[in-house]
């Protein structure tokens, strides 16, 4: 099925303003068994849902720029104040106050450490990452919380120093924009696309 | 939150006692392409009737209100699937509601149930839960099962929820289990215990005669988890009656009480904040002050190491039903086993084991039906229907399928329900000519543990013996 005429989405005023086509119909086939009877029939289906990031949408758009942008709680009466959130919450977890964004990236490079991490070459349908993947689990100086990412150069191992690399040439989007590599790599050899900033 | 006030702590309080009267499961297959989810539905009611000499009929008239477990309507392709089980169970008017907690869906359906009749609102009800997994590929299925962690965080890192877990895992090999050979070994163990007990059991999916070496053999699925470390996905369901005590001694001469608790922790791992470790009533506040020592980067709690929400769910758990050391005052467990190493997470989180020792339960034989090092009763026989790696994980049913296998123990009719033949003839499944009776002899208190998700939900469901209740502890 082309995606020509698959549907883009644009929000004006508040209000969602939809343009080509966002279902793609297809007929059910029989299931049969070894003898021939009807068991069941295919659901074929092929849909777009439209999703929206909300207050965390400067997150996803600092990556496209080069940035990684956490979330600080800065209300004096919380004893959660000072805490600095990667991954980003829109809200302070303890006060539900409206934490303040703060750019990360600096910290990020200087002092990024993989928590833990995971090889595997099994994924689910639709994954585009190529295989295998490589979880890795980075904590950061003076952020209490440890965030999910995947390496793109060489073996991880807990305790490595890696730097963050940014899709910005083609983005995405989504968290696939955020890749790890480690400390000291050369700006060729990381993946086609990212760069440093 | 990283503290918790006194009033989050209180132990929960019924207004009455609750009792679990009967429960029933279906056949649990990987795939179930002649029957409809509700004829499932239908046979784990039907066994639960007759397991207490009731036709469905009868014991539907004593029913209430209905709580009812189903994980993913992704994997059943049915909004609002409750209400097609619930009407043709033949049970319309009463009211229901659908209960959705990821993995613990089936347990979280038991907390559900359990309030329902200790609050008095109804004096019978019904606990159904159930998942079909077979209706889209393995590859489909994990993009499903990958949606249950963060969609914008998490879900696009390779659609794969074993990925997401196995990172704890990795954390909790090298800190607690210090990336040693025995360590991985007592891994592989866990797995042919359970599916070799899983042979003993007609309803099982995945019945495996395996060594340690099979295991360590299998493929890699995320170092070090390998395909037989990992549990199954499974068709099936199962249910619970449950009641108040007047109503209990109406269906049957041997109820059995039953406490349920619930905790919980951040979907995503990655918000986890670090805080002291609250303490079950067999563990002291200095306890744990070397850890950090003895299992360098172990000192941080929960960190990738530990689940908060089963901890919490035994912190009020054990408490409502008066357990103060779980290996001495149980007599069974059913675990969560999604993977070998989270099995052995939990034997600490739930005390059967202090942080950093789990790997100990299993290394003492403890852990057996019959010890494996001095042929007497395993202290606390844990997951002898298999568990989730060698009978099901049917994930809405999972919760209560453990319920009733530790209620059939406490009833002393386990044998009645695994042994007969003709079951193992329906079922379409060859019986072991080893099949061995697996019945726990006097047991009389047991937990089953049903946990979801990197440790979002987690439930304690405590069955007791009238004849056997502990007293409430309220330290």
């Amino acid at each position: 099925m082309s995606t020509a005429k698959r549907g883009k989405v644009r929000v004006e005023n508040g209000r969602y303003r939809l343009d080509g086509q966002f279902h793609f119909p297809y007929p059910n086939d029989p299931i049969r068994n070894e003898h021939g009877e009807l068991m069941g029939v295919t659901n074929p289906r092929d849909l777009t849902h439209v999703h929206m990031y909300g207050g965390e949408a400067p997150f996803f758009e600092g990556l496209s720029q080069g940035k990684l942008l956490g979330t600080r709680c800065d209300n004096s009466d919380c004893e959660a104040n000072g805490s600095i959130f990667i991954p980003f919450r829109i809200h302070c977890p303890d006060c539900l106050v409206k934490n303040n964004i703060v750019d990360m990236t600096d910290t990020a490079r200087k002092g990024a450490t993989v928590h833990t991490f995971m090889i595997t070459e099994r994924t689910g349908a639709f994954n585009t990452l190529p295989k295998p993947i490589r979880f890795v689990n980075v904590e950061f100086e003076s952020v209490p919380t440890i965030l999910m990412g995947y390496l793109s150069v060489g073996e991880p191992e807990i305790g490595m120093k890696v730097v963050p690399i940014f899709n910005t040439s083609k983005p995405s989007y989504t968290i696939l924009d955020l890749s790890w590599v480690p400390e000291g790599t050369d700006e060729s050899d990381i993946p086609k696309g990212f760069t440093f900033q | 939150m990283i503290k918790f006030s006194e009033k989050q702590l209180k132990i929960p309080q019924m207004q009455r006692p609750v009792f679990l009267v009967t429960g029933g499961m279906s056949k649990f297959g990987r795939a179930m392409p002649e029957k409809r989810t509700e004829e499932l539905v239908i046979d784990s009611f039907v066994e639960a009737a007759e397991f207490i000499g009731k036709t469905p009929a009868e014991l539907k008239e004593y029913i209430h209100s209905c709580y009812y477990g189903h994980f993913a309507d992704h994997f059943g392709d049915q909004l609002l699937g409750e209400a097609v089980i619930h009407d043709r169970l033949g049970l319309d008017p009463l009211g229901n509601v659908g209960i959705k907690t990821g993995g613990a869906t089936g347990g979280s359906t038991m907390w559900e149930a359990f309030k329902a009749v200790a609050s008095g609102y109804s004096d019978c009800v019904l606990a159904m839960g159930w998942e079909r997994m077979d209706e889209v590929p393995t590859d489909e299925g994990n993009n499903y099962i990958a949606s249950a962690a963060d969609k914008d965080w998490e879900t696009p890192l390779g659609h794969i929820y074993t990925g997401y877990y196995a990172v704890m895992a990795q954390k909790y090999w090298q800190v607690f289990g210090k990336e040693e050979e025995s360590f991985r070994r007592t891994m592989a163990e866990i797995a042919v215990k359970n599916r070799g007990y899983a042979r003993m059991n007609p309803h099982a999916q995945g019945p495996m005669d395996i060594t340690v070496e099979d295991v360590l053999n299998s493929p890699v699925v995320a170092y070090p988890l390998r395909a037989l470390d990992c549990c199954l996905m499974s068709v099936g369901a199962s249910c619970a009656i449950l009641c108040d005590e007047k109503t209990a001694y109406e269906l049957t001469d041997e109820p059995l009480l039953v406490y349920v608790s619930a905790g919980s922790h951040t979907l995503r791992v990655a918000d986890r904040r670090d805080m002291d470790i609250p303490l079950l009533p067999n563990e002291s506040p200095d306890q744990y002050k070397d850890l950090g020592e003895r299992f360098p980067g172990g000192d941080r709690y929960p960190g990738f190491t530990g689940f908060l929400a089963a901890r919490m769910a035994a912190y009020y758990g054990y408490r409502m039903a008066g357990i103060v050391d779980p290996t001495e005052d149980l007599d069974l467990v059913e675990l969560h086993d999604a993977f070998t190493i989270s099995d052995i997470q939990s034997y600490e989180d739930i005390g059967i084991r202090p942080y950093g020792e789990g790997r100990t339960y299993v290394e003492s034989g403890d852990c057996y039906h019959t010890n494996p090092h001095t042929g007497e009763p395993g202290k606390l026989p844990s997951n002898l229907c298999g568990g989730l790696i060698g009978c099901m994980h049917a994930v809405g049913a999972t919760g209560i399928m453990q319920t009733v296998e530790v209620g059939q123990h406490i009833w002393g009719r386990w044998a009645e329900m695994h042994e007969d033949q003709s079951k193992w003839d329906r079922f379409g499944r060859t019986k072991p000519e080893d099949w061995t009776n697996l019945q726990v002899e006097g047991a009389k208190r047991g937990l089953a543990i049903s946990h979801a998700g990197v440790g979002s939900h987690v439930t304690a469901t405590v069955l007791v013996h009238p004849e056997h209740q502990l007293e409430r502890n309220e330290s």
